[in-house]
């Protein structure tokens, strides 16, 4: 109990270091999910629109949520040394993975009544896409991206064993900080990780069209 | 296709099927075969039949979603192979069952889609919005905000049919359009329909698996059989007076005599002289509105035991269904205050019937 009410004297004491490593951290999953971003939300909205690769997004999903971050971090290590790039890698294939199947899902299950009506109406298929099956996928993919963003930001942690900084730097530095700085440093990734998906959810508010949220 | 303006609506256009064929990759049959009919300028035609028999899919071939493997599809004289198939589709109503609104637009927002990516201007599209709301019975200023799902099924229907007519194109094609309604909502917009098409004039295609649907709706009907092969086009008089073979007769019903009776109001009796004038004794008869159908007729005299049916004018505007209100109506019911015309005796009805 004293260790754990030791962590929040840590947090006061070393404030700066925790408001320096947090801006590391939430540097880099950033960087990671915008790449993800940019990556998976076109493919899975594409194939989805297709109604094809639902093997091949399924396969990828399964693969991300099977492969433990700290072996690709492992095997990352033999082949980019003590780099950013080896991280990176290891956050996307964490991240990648849900928020392409679920912007394929999301386009896929769309009501084809509502698909056929649009095209019978002549709309293109561009305008299909983005007037009607995107604006009705979005919770879903919000879904997917909020799930992402969590995973990367507690993943981001393992950063540290390949020098890569963040509050995984304290985390797994027990040797240094002592078990307060530990437990300092854990509670802040997991505020860090709601913060970020109380955020999202505000944007997905925004976001999902009127009709929608009257609909539930 | 030239945008047509609101104010000039478009002339009904003819729709011609030239033996078209229509088959699925992978399939040895095909989904429709050889089909040759014309639906003349502002008609109503019905494609009936069972599922499988390829109604649907005929329709689809009009607009493109399907497209022809065999034959030709004219309309208004001109190939849609011609056309390019996002404009053709652009310059026809489409409906389908359960409407196709998009639930995350509002009501005004789906009627102006056809408009919007035809490029028109705002202030045209929101005068075009207000007038197609209106033609509907839902005004703009009550509706336009609301979303699908704040309507009724009976309410989004009538959208449907708003967002289709956007463009005043000279064609609609209408799957199924009321399938998932309930009966008392389902004559409703059979009727609202029947009334608005009585001003626009479109010529519609109609697919249905509801003989009776068909019959109330179809100016002619075209049956189809399993195999996309047409088994006959007629008239609904026609069609259930002389069904072209055992197919046609049965998918029509034991009761095709009971339907033409539907065909049949009661003033068209009154017009043709053959209403016996009423005599005193004739009061106690129970009393149908002229507007009532021969069936509702026969319906209340086999109900009330009677011979006949005192006939009276009918009040304001002719009712489209007649029948459907007589059928529920207790004698007398309706119709009581009215001018009384004659008598519709049981052989008249009969008589009528059969001709």
């Amino acid at each position: 109990m004293s260790t754990f009410l030791g962590s929040f004297t840590f947090m006061r004491d070393q404030l700066s270091l925790l408001l320096d490593k947090t801006g590391q951290h939430i540097w880099m999953c950033a960087v990671v999910v915008a790449v993800s971003l940019v990556v998976a939300v076109p493919l899975g909205l594409w194939l989805g629109h297709l109604h094809k690769g639902e093997f091949l997004t399924s396969a990828i999903s399964n693969i991300g949520r099977a492969l433990p971050n700290l072996a690709v971090i492992a095997i990352g290590l033999g082949i980019f040394g003590l780099t950013f790039t080896n991280i990176a890698i290891a956050l996307l294939i964490t991240a990648i993975p849900p928020i392409l199947s679920q912007a394929y899902l999301a386009v896929d299950q769309v009501d084809p009544d509502l698909v056929r009506s649009a095209r019978g109406m002549g709309l293109t298929p561009a305008q299909v896409l983005f007037k009607v099956e995107l604006p009705l996928a979005l919770p879903l993919l919000f879904s997917g991206v909020r799930i992402a963003v969590v995973y990367v930001i507690s993943s981001a942690t393992l950063a540290t064993v390949a020098g890569g900084g963040g509050l995984g730097d304290i985390v797994l530095g027990q040797a240094t900080y002592g078990l307060e700085g530990v437990i300092a440093a854990a509670l802040w990734v997991a505020v860090l990780a709601l913060a970020a998906d109380g955020a999202l959810a505000l944007l997905q508010r925004v976001l999902v069209p009127k009709g929608l949220r009257a609909a539930r | 296709m030239t945008q047509v303006r609101p104010e000039t609506p478009a002339a009904a256009q003819d729709i011609v099927f030239d033996h078209v064929v229509k088959t699925y990759p992978n399939a040895t049959v095909p989904a429709v075969d050889d089909l040759s009919l014309t639906v003349p300028a502002g008609e109503i035609c019905v494609l009936l039949g069972p599922s499988g028999s390829g109604k649907t899919t005929a329709l689809m071939m009009v607009n493109r979603l399907a497209e022809i493997t065999g034959g030709d599809i004219r309309i208004g004289g001109r190939s849609i192979r011609d056309l390019d198939p996002i404009r053709l589709r652009r310059s026809i109503g489409y409906v389908i069952q359960q409407t196709g609104l998009f639930p995350h637009l509002s009501i005004a927002e789906n009627v102006a889609t056809v408009p919007k990516v035809l490029g028109w201007g705002k202030k045209r599209i929101k005068e075009r919005v207000g007038q197609l709301l209106e033609l509907v019975g839902l005004p703009v200023d009550e509706y336009g905000r609301r979303y699908p799902s704040q309507l009724s099924g009976g309410q989004r229907q009538r959208v449907g049919i708003a967002r289709a007519l956007a463009a005043d194109p000279p064609v609609m094609l209408m799957d199924e359009p009321f399938g998932a309604l309930d009966p008392i909502t389902r004559e409703h917009v059979q009727d609202e329909f029947l009334a608005l098409h009585e001003r626009i004039r479109k010529t519609v295609i109609f697919v249905s698996h509801d003989i009776d649907e068909a019959v109330k709706m179809g100016d002619r009907i075209a049956i189809f059989r399993e195999g996309g092969k047409l088994a006959q086009y007629d008239t609904p008089r026609t069609l259930l007076k002389e069904p072209a073979d055992e197919f046609v007769a049965r998918f029509v019903g034991a009761d095709r005599g009971l339907k033409r009776l539907t065909l049949t109001r009661l003033a068209d009796l009154a017009g043709s002289g053959e209403l016996s004038p009423a005599r005193p004794d004739d009061r106690s008869l129970p009393v149908l509105p002229a507007d009532a159908s021969l069936r509702a007729a026969l319906s209340l005299m086999v109900a009330e035991g009677t011979e006949g049916v005192l006939v009276t004018a009918a009040e304001g505007a002719p009712d489209a269904d007649g029948a459907a209100r007589a059928d529920g109506t207790p004698a007398g019911g309706t119709g009581a205050g009215g001018r009384v015309l004659g008598v519709a005796s049981l052989d008249a009805v009969r008589k009528a019937g059969t001709a």
